[in-house]
């Protein structure tokens, strides 16, 4: 199990006083106090891992943040910022002396300009709520991680989260042009704007991807691009792991940069064909889903070079879209990947991101890591940019099969590493995969990253389980026993 | 001291770098940062002990086309980066603009530079900036040690981005030594759109139209009348394959050039054409003149050029990425425009860089923007967790930075 520092004793037993402080900032229906209602804040989508938080506050104004994140650090209380709870990495699982700040109520759509491309909105907004507000200009906004529906855009900078249309689109940092941030201290920033770059250090491309541990985002500016003219996937099935991968190689070699590159293996082709029903062809070794965008002749075009380039690999079954109704139920399969998993099984689902020409290794590697514990593996990842996601099926009511779960799993990171790739994709480090940050970087690397991390919370308050193994820290956390 | 007669210290490799470092830092010995020099014009004049030059580490560690990435030493000729992609159809997606013209400069730009300037051009308003390809770097902190960040894969958010924060720092956060590039594959075919006569609010109306199109434009840019012979002409590119960029273009002319004089521009002289607006070559001369990069959202950018010419009448500029970037030249006497240009910026959003100007202007003016105290402390703080004994580019983006 991972280790939680320890909750400081001197902040429990004061826990009557910060609530009352806390009372004092924001009105009563924006604080949580009452045991059975904090439940519902002990844990995110890493649901192996809980902590009872010492109080949720759930402000509605920028300003209300800064009260409270100024009070915590007068206090010296813990901070963990929250936005939907779906973080599969434990990035949102507070502590048990820690105030969980969550943006969900902060849920307004600012400003949207068309003819400047970006959108303003506040934290609490989730992904998909950008779109919506932008469709009926048939605009959109690009990352589009799975749990995009119930994801809030606060989470997804803190994250930089991903999607499977980021191999032409970029993942949340290249497609966020401004924050409103609040410090520990409750001091306010306002990073970039509507303009392409920021001026000075770029602190946006900083504060992207921090996990909650730089401050709290409460509004974000982000790019809004228009719909390309039509979009339609392609399934391809081939008989084995090695000929996909070569074909995602032929495809990217003949100069093409599909909008979507997506490769599920045959185990996950059965998991998802049996939850959405979408003609997935079961039986093959492995599947890609291939989307391209454009004209109707562009499309038709860019498809006959790809089959054309899948034939050589060995494909087995071409089946392209034929309608919208087909296209999404090619979609709903790869974005309920996760969910039809969960009902055949408890997963812990890995993200490492590797050299795409490791590819065949990386697969046959990781199928002998999990058999090696007695346990199954479905692959689904992100073909174009080697992001992988292998999840490992296990069964959390069997205690020695969920501690080899997480050590396959472990396994299967460091995998990533050695072949020259890294630990996260686009779900985070978080508490997961916290303790394996030595086997990417030295401990000159990540002095450096707790150094700049420092220059923002000095004291070590906003988030501080995460991210940095506990050991090495300055100050030194203490570890629960 | 001059440039000439500072001493050049170059490493043979990232450990010699580090120990070179390491000992400046014990002896309170300030380090400019020196690719092929081409740049060294960019911030506030150089106030260092001696020159640190990366030319020595130099070489293409490894390209995998399949793959779209490309690593190398920070010395590393830029040309030979893109000879290396081209051999097999690819580049470097941000398009990066040569300073060479603007600050009639000489020598070789090198990767290295690209990455710490964040230097970018006019595709930048669909593929992103330089530090959006630039996934992976190595450094030598102002400590004498070797950091690394990133990776050479394109999807990565293991740990905070420092690989963001070098790029763009001017070397003022350490000296990179390698750096790692995602690339594209180079279009089949790219061709441009060249609408004739229009005014500034009209033209850029035209470019947002462009922009907010299907038809994914990867240049949008403005000459107002008098950049060169030609009257006002307003650029829209298209790239891809030769069948689709026709469509697009013919698309693009129908939805916002209707009623005006229009011509298609291809092949070379498309080339040449957007390599003058990346370059800002218009601009270029009288050498004399001050050149700014106002940086704003695109609507915004004919507001910011007319507060900004009703006090500065001889100020001239065009327009890229849709609108959204300026490019402006002053008289380079007293502070070179940066008062009204500032305060004209301040109605409109957005911020301005001087990019060009004698030393004693760049000296005397913020070169980039003054920063709200937050963002300085933070600056500040940052540039100290990187390198507290101020050994690297000593005051080159703002006094204490």
């Amino acid at each position: 199990m991972i280790p939680f520092p320890a909750p400081d004793q001197s902040i429990l037993a004061r826990r009557a006083e910060i609530v009352a402080g806390l009372s004092r900032l924001v009105p009563p229906a924006a604080l949580i106090t009452a045991e059975n209602e904090r439940r519902a804040y002990e844990t995110d989508a890493l649901t192996a891992y809980r902590q009872m938080p010492l109080a949720v506050v759930l402000p509605r104004t920028t300003e209300e943040v800064s009260a409270v994140l100024r009070f915590c650090h007068e206090q010296g209380v813990p901070v963990v910022a929250r936005g939907s709870g779906t973080s599969l990495c434990g990035g949102a699982i507070p502590q048990e002396d820690a105030v969980v700040v969550g943006i969900g109520k902060m849920t307004r759509i600012l400003e949207v300009d068309f003819a400047n491309r970006f959108a303003r909105v506040q934290a609490g907004v989730t992904n998909l709520a950008i779109t919506d507000a932008v469709r009926h200009e048939s605009f959109f906004y690009a990352p589009d991680p799975s749990s995009q529906l119930a994801c809030t855009i606060g989470g997804n900078v803190a994250m930089n989260s991903g999607g499977a249309h980021c191999l032409k689109h970029g993942v949340t940092t290249n497609n966020l042009l401004g924050v409103r941030m609040v410090l520990i201290d409750g001091s306010i920033v306002d990073i970039g704007g509507a303009h392409l770059d920021s001026p000075g250090y770029d602190l946006l491309g900083l504060v992207c991807g921090s996990e909650g541990q730089l401050g709290i985002v409460t509004e974000a500016t982000v790019r809004i691009l228009r719909s390309a003219e039509g979009a339609r996937p392609v399934l391809l099935a081939f008989p084995d792991s090695a000929k996909a991968g070569a074909a995602v190689a032929g495809i990217i070699a003949a100069g093409m940069v599909p909008v979507a590159l997506e490769f599920m293996d045959q185990e996950a082709v059965a998991i998802c064909e049996a939850f959405s029903h979408a003609g997935y062809p079961l039986g093959a070794g492995a599947m890609l889903i291939v989307e391209v965008e454009g004209s109707e002749s562009e499309m038709e075009g860019q498809l006959a070079r790809i089959v054309a380039i899948a034939g050589e690999h060995g494909v087995e079954t071409v089946r392209e879209s034929k309608s919208a109704l087909e296209t999404a139920l090619i979609w709903k399969g790869r974005k309920s990947a996760f969910g039809a998993t969960g009902r055949i099984a408890d997963y812990i689902c890995m993200d490492g991101t590797i050299p795409t020409g490791q590819l065949p290794l990386v697969l046959r590697r990781i199928g002998e890591i999990v058999a090696s514990y007695g346990l199954r593996v479905a692959n689904v990842f992100h073909a174009g940019d080697g992001n992988l996601h292998p999840l490992v099926l296990y069964d959390a009511n069997d205690l020695k099969q969920s501690r080899d779960a997480e050590e396959a799993g472990s396994d299967i990171l460091r995998l990533c590493v050695e072949v020259g790739g890294c630990l996260t994709g686009e779900h985070g480090v978080g508490i997961e995969k916290r303790d394996l940050m030595g086997v990417q970087f030295s401990a000159v690397d990540l002095d450096q990253q707790m150094r700049v991390r420092a220059v923002f919370d000095p004291e070590w308050l906003m988030n501080p389980a995460k991210v940095f193994p506990l050991e090495g820290r300055t100050p030194i956390l203490p570890v629960a026993a | 001291m001059s440039a000439a007669e500072r001493e050049v210290l170059a490493p043979s490799s990232e450990e010699e770098a580090a120990a070179v470092v390491a000992t400046c830092a014990g002896a309170g010995r300030r380090l400019a940062i020196r690719g092929g020099g081409t740049r060294t014009g960019l911030g506030r004049p150089a106030t260092a002990d001696a020159i640190l030059s990366a030319a020595t580490l130099s070489g293409i560690v490894f390209h995998a086309p399949s793959e779209m990435v490309i690593c190398a030493g920070a010395g590393t000729p830029l040309a030979d980066i893109e000879a290396a992609l081209a051999t097999h159809g690819q580049q470097l997606a941000f398009e990066p603009m040569d300073h060479r013209v603007l600050l009639a400069s000489t020598g070789a730009p090198t990767i290295g530079a690209v990455a710490s300037a964040n230097v970018s051009g006019p595709r930048r308003i669909n593929g992103g900036a330089a530090r959006d390809s630039l996934i992976g770097i190595r450094l030598v902190n102002g400590r004498g040690e070797i950091v690394k960040s990133g990776g050479r894969v394109m999807k990565n958010v293991t740990g905070l981005d420092l690989v963001k924060l070098v790029s763009g720092a001017y070397g003022t956060l350490g000296f990179l030594t390698e750096v790692t590039f995602k690339v594209l594959p180079k279009a089949e075919q790219a061709a441009t759109l060249v609408i004739h006569g229009l005014d500034d609010v009209t033209a850029i109306a035209a470019l947002s139209a462009a922009l907010g199109s299907p038809f994914e434009p990867t240049g949008a840019a403005h000459l107002p009348a008098g950049m060169d012979w030609s009257g006002a002409r307003t650029l829209i590119r298209v790239e891809g394959f030769s069948d689709s960029v026709t469509y697009r273009l013919d698309a693009i002319g129908k939805l916002v050039a209707t009623g005006h004089r229009t011509e298609r521009i291809d092949g070379t002289d498309s080339e040449a054409l957007w390599r003058n607006v990346r370059d800002a070559a218009y601009l270029a001369d009288p050498h004399s003149d001050a050149v700014w990069r106002l940086s704003t959202a695109p609507t915004r950018g004919p507001e910011v050029t007319a507060a900004i010419s009703r006090q500065l009448p001889g100020a001239r500029w065009f327009y890229d990425w849709g609108g959204g970037l300026v490019w402006l030249s002053t008289l380079a006497a007293g502070d070179a425009g940066a008062g009204v240009i500032r305060a004209a910026m301040a109605t409109t959003g957005g911020h301005a860089t001087l990019v060009r100007a004698p030393d004693a202007v760049r000296a005397a003016v913020p070169v980039f923007q003054p920063l709200d105290s937050v963002s300085m402390r933070l600056t500040e703080g940052i540039k100290a967790s990187f390198d507290p004994e101020g050994v690297f580019e000593p005051g080159r983006m703002y006094p204490a930075v």
